[in-house]
């Protein structure tokens, strides 16, 4: 039997699926070229191009930037790059911190016996099979206690008072990216022959430099994808940001929600566009380079 | 001081796992503890937690009313049970969906050429790279009155010459159903991929030697290989789809009111933490009760990760 | 050298917990002296205990009681990074994300040691191994048997004081494992470094080594030269481990100070002038060890002393020896017959059924303790 035979069925059943999961997509990007403002109906690509916007009624007319008018449109949003930028400061800090104590943390349970293990590798579950609102508003109270009593006892006013913003919502992201991070370096050591490390030190490298130089090498392709997904969740997520965020820190999904509840222009969808784009490209990227770096080491 | 912890394996595990759960004990287990507490506790008429011990915010949410409407003392009202329910029902019928949707995709990648596998999987990612939020209102732009979807049918209905007239698909049920599926079908694919492609092709060749057609060697060697993926995968959608308010939110208008709404607008618009943490709770309960259940017949998804 | 001894274990233990919360004594009070210079096996089948003391000797683990002396210096918890040791691994641990030539630089950098010396040293013992010009190459590109010589040159350019390897053969085709077994006791007698080399393959060891361990259960069972394990076994375990054994089980009649007369209720005879191991008394029961290729099978025709009827239960040809199963008042003994002569008569071979006379030579006996 061909393992690669598959029947009509699976295949037409795979494009059906297909569809379902790009048809929302091809919509969104195409409505971010609507000459409608209201961007209710598709009322075709703006024209054509001019000195200044043209509009009748809620359609655009001309613009300078034709058909991409709504995308200079959000070029000129600054609660967008604000949003984007809390986005992108907010990942990558805690993607950083995320994979460092993580890595650490698979390490110490792939390796070793201690007391708190059966603890530490329990708490990793937490947020797998608890309901991420619920983590939301614990983590609010917790932090609304906590500012409570901080401001109350240490006369905290004005400015210096503990509120929720950009840090509360990184310490929230660790929090949950952690346990993602510590689970996939895991998976990826369980593979990891510990002979390797032994090798290292037989022929004379402290613990430190055979982590260094032969451990974090070996095990960088599961540091790296832990990471990956450690970034990509914190980017995607709306929820956890939704609790413990404050003025000054809204992200992109807050943002976007926020324009939801409101008027929808076709802004939105271009915002929507520049983002798939920005995420597919970024993504490309790693897959050819570690397609690449595969290559070199076959 | 080096050469006692480079002897002391156990101070080195220690001190590895230590930031970690730490960590995680600050952040996921005393926020759980301060839900706890504040679900036992009274709304003051400003909105801040008085702390007591009391039972009333979970007797509320059973059912348990004083505002009865023929002046009994008290009387059952079904208003959050009913939530809970819906919350319950739509998790188990999305996770249904989801399993019908993602198994013969992942089966179809899972069976492609190892070379095109790769790109196809990635071709599932995409969508899940694009944000939560923005994904719902792709399908609110689907699925309003003036939507593609519509005027997609419109074209066909016209074409077959019967009379149609658009109508509005948001904010019902049905359009809550179709966003959390949409959401959530990835987290179901690439589990059931993960275990299907593990499966040594060479056991389908001893099921064929054996006797066996294709029909029952899916139904004897290919299904129960992979159910870790879909225990793994139903996991990773139900304890979502029972939590998530924006899906609801936004397709559902405030027609479809499920046990994410209901805290979230504890915490925000009604002002009563201790009535949201004890939703909150429930909700936790509830979906623990249900994963124990369900991975106590058929164990613990082991992809659950992988992918 | 300032120690007649390579390596010394003297009395350790070492525990362990097992999975299941039992401790489990994986070498329990072994004592060895390994001498500069020798090619010493630890044979034994897994969970002997054998793997687990090399470990120690490398430093990867620590006795839980007696200590391990490398040249005199006992180690205590000195880590592996810090003793003058190198270990060949069973699987090469060959570094996948460096070179040949970086995997052999690897413990040479750990030493300080200057590029140019690096580069002379690693080219030396690239040359050894026969893999010059491989250096650019990654482990994965070799194949199995390069690979092996690799992780042996990796550990050579160290130029350790003993050299400890774990079944670094285990890998190989057979074909290939024997030419890898006469190289290396070529390359130990050309470095004269001590070579402690961990098999459960017995006939590796008494290929290559000077004297043996045969290990079993975390204790040794006897420790001697090739000839010495195999003719004079310490006790039956060994005997059966080593090699293939008949056993006779009998009564001591007499006693001398080297030789026994026993009575064995199979052959109905009592056969004087056998060897005897260490500590038998008059009277004990005991077992008679026959090695199969020590009996001879003899024409019916003939009768004499020291012959007994017996049998053909069952022959199988296996090219070089045909081996004989057969049975004398219900003890089976195995024998081997060399096949001197070519030729492809059926008949000229023993069939199944057919009568026999089995020729013990006392002198060829052991008596060992029956345990």
């Amino acid at each position: 039997m061909n393992p690669f035979r598959r029947s009509p069925f699976v295949i037409i059943a795979a494009i059906i699926v297909y569809f379902f999961l790009y048809a929302p997509i091809v919509g969104l990007i195409l409505y971010s070229f609507n000459a409608s403002r209201t961007n209710v109906t598709f009322e075709g690509f703006i024209p054509s191009f001019s000195e200044r916007v043209v509009m009748d009624g809620s359609l655009v007319k001309s613009s300078p930037c034709g058909p991409f008018h709504w995308y200079c449109d959000l070029a000129k949003n600054d609660d967008v790059a604000e949003a984007a930028g809390n986005t992108l400061t907010i990942a990558f800090i805690s993607t950083i911190v995320s994979t460092i104590i993580g890595t650490m943390a698979a390490l110490a349970l792939q390796r070793y016996n201690f007391k708190m293990k059966p603890f530490s590798q329990l708490s990793l579950y937490i947020p797998i099979v608890i309901p991420e609102i619920v983590m939301g508003i614990g983590i609010l109270t917790l932090f609304s206690q906590f500012f409570g009593w901080a401001n109350n006892a240490f006369n905290l006013v004005g400015d210096s008072r503990l509120s929720l913003g950009i840090a509360t919502v990184t310490i929230s992201h660790i929090a949950f990216m952690v346990p993602f991070v510590t689970l996939v370096v895991q998976a990826r050591l369980q593979g990891f022959d510990k002979s390797y490390e032994e090798a290292a030190m037989d022929l004379g490298a402290n613990e430190w430099t055979t982590f260094r130089r032969v451990t974090l090498p070996m095990i960088l392709p599961g540091i790296m994808s832990g990471a990956l997904l450690a970034f990509t969740l914190s980017l995607d997520d709306f929820v956890i940001t939704f609790f413990t965020n404050g003025p000054g820190s809204t992200t992109l999904p807050i943002y976007v929600y926020g324009l939801l509840r409101r008027i929808i222009t076709p802004q939105v969808n271009a915002l929507s566009t520049v983002w798939i784009l920005v995420v597919f490209l970024a993504v490309l990227l790693l897959q050819i380079l570690q397609n690449r770096e595969q290559k070199q080491h076959s | 001081m080096l050469q006692r912890l480079r002897e002391n394996k156990s101070a080195q595990g220690t001190l590895l796992a230590l930031p970690t759960t730490v960590w995680l004990f600050v952040l996921l287990i005393i926020p759980l503890i301060l839900t706890l507490i504040v679900s036992f506790g009274r709304r003051s008429p400003d909105g801040d937690v008085i702390y007591t011990f009391t039972l009333d915010n979970y007797t509320r949410l059973l059912g348990y009313s004083t505002d009865c409407p023929d002046g009994q003392a008290s009387c059952f009202d079904p208003l959050y049970v009913n939530i809970l329910g819906r919350s319950l029902s739509l998790a188990f019928n999305t996770t249904l969906f989801v399993i019908t949707l993602a198994y013969p995709l992942a089966y179809f990648i899972a069976r492609a050429h190892p070379k095109r596998r790769n790109l196809f999987l990635f071709m599932v990612l995409i969508p899940l790279w694009t944000n939560f939020v923005i994904r719902v209102y792709a399908w609110m732009m689907l699925l309003r009155k003036e939507g593609a979807i519509n005027i997609i049918i419109g074209w066909v209905m016209n074409a077959l010459n019967i009379p149609f007239t658009p109508f509005e698909m948001l904010y019902t049920p049905g359009a809550v159903l179709v966003g959390m599926i949409y959401e959530f079908l990835p987290f179901m694919i690439l589990p059931i991929y993960t275990s299907l492609e593990k499966i040594d092709t060479s056991l389908y060749e001893a099921a064929a030697d054996l006797g066996a057609n294709s029909i029952k060697t899916f139904l004897r060697v290919t299904l129960p290989l992979s159910m870790p993926g879909v225990v793994a995968g139903t996991i990773l959608v139900f304890i979502p789809v029972m939590g998530t308010f924006i899906v609801s939110d936004i397709l559902g208008g405030r027609q479809v009111i499920l046990v994410g709404n209901l805290i979230q607008r504890q915490f925000l618009d009604a002002r009563d933490p201790t009535f949201g943490s004890a939703a909150s709770l429930i909700l936790m309960v509830m979906t623990l009760i249900v994963t124990y259940f369900y991975t106590r017949k058929f164990g613990f998804g082991e992809e659950i990760v992988v992918g | 050298m300032a120690s007649e001894f390579a390596v010394e274990m003297r009395d350790v233990v070492k525990r362990f917990i097992t999975p299941e919360g039992n401790e489990m004594a994986a070498v329990d009070h072994v004592t060895m002296r390994i001498k500069n210079g020798e090619f010493f096996s630890m044979l034994g089948s897994s969970g002997c205990g054998k793997t687990t003391s090399l470990r120690m000797i490398a430093g990867f683990e620590w006795p839980t009681e007696g200590e391990i002396y490398i040249e005199g210096i006992p180690m205590g918890h000195t880590p592996p990074f810090q003793r003058k040791v190198n270990t060949v691994f069973q699987s090469y641990a060959l570094f996948q994300h460096l070179t040949v030539f970086q995997n052999l630089a690897f413990g040479l950098e750990m030493e300080g040691a200057g590029t140019d010396e690096i580069k002379k040293r690693v080219g030396h013992a690239l040359e050894m191994v026969q893999l010059t010009g491989m250096d650019r190459r990654k482990p994965k590109q070799l194949s199995g048997g390069q690979q092996q010589r690799v992780a042996l040159a990796r550990a050579l350019v160290k130029t350790p004081d003993v050299l400890l390897l774990d079944e670094p053969l285990g890998a190989l085709d057979l074909k290939l494992r024997k030419e890898m077994q006469l190289e290396l006791k070529a390359l130990q007698q050309q470095l004269g470094i001590t070579f402690i080399y961990v098999t459960h393959d017995q006939e590796e060891a008494l290929t290559m080594s000077d004297r043996i361990a045969v290990m079993s259960k975390g204790k040794v069972q006897q420790m001697g030269t090739p000839v010495e394990v195999y003719e004079r076994p310490a006790n039956k375990f060994v005997a059966d481990f080593i090699g293939e054994s008949n056993f006779l089980e009998g009564t001591i009649k007499s006693l001398s100070k080297d030789e026994a007369s026993v009575f064995i209720p199979s052959l109905n005879a009592e056969v004087k002038g056998m060897p005897i191991s260490e500590g038998l008394v008059t009277g004990e029961e005991v077992v008679v060890c026959v090695r199969p290729e020590k009996i001879k099978l003899v024409d019916k025709s003939v009768k004499s002393d020291g012959l007994f009827p017996g049998r053909v239960t069952n022959t199988v040809y296996i090219g070089a020896d045909t081996q004989v199963f057969v049975d004398v008042n219900g003890a089976k003994l195995k024998v081997w017959e060399q096949n001197r002569i070519s030729r492809l008569d059926p008949k000229s071979f023993y069939t199944v059924g057919q009568e026999v006379w089995l020729m013990l030579v006392p002198e060829n006996t052991l008596v060992l303790k029956k345990d």
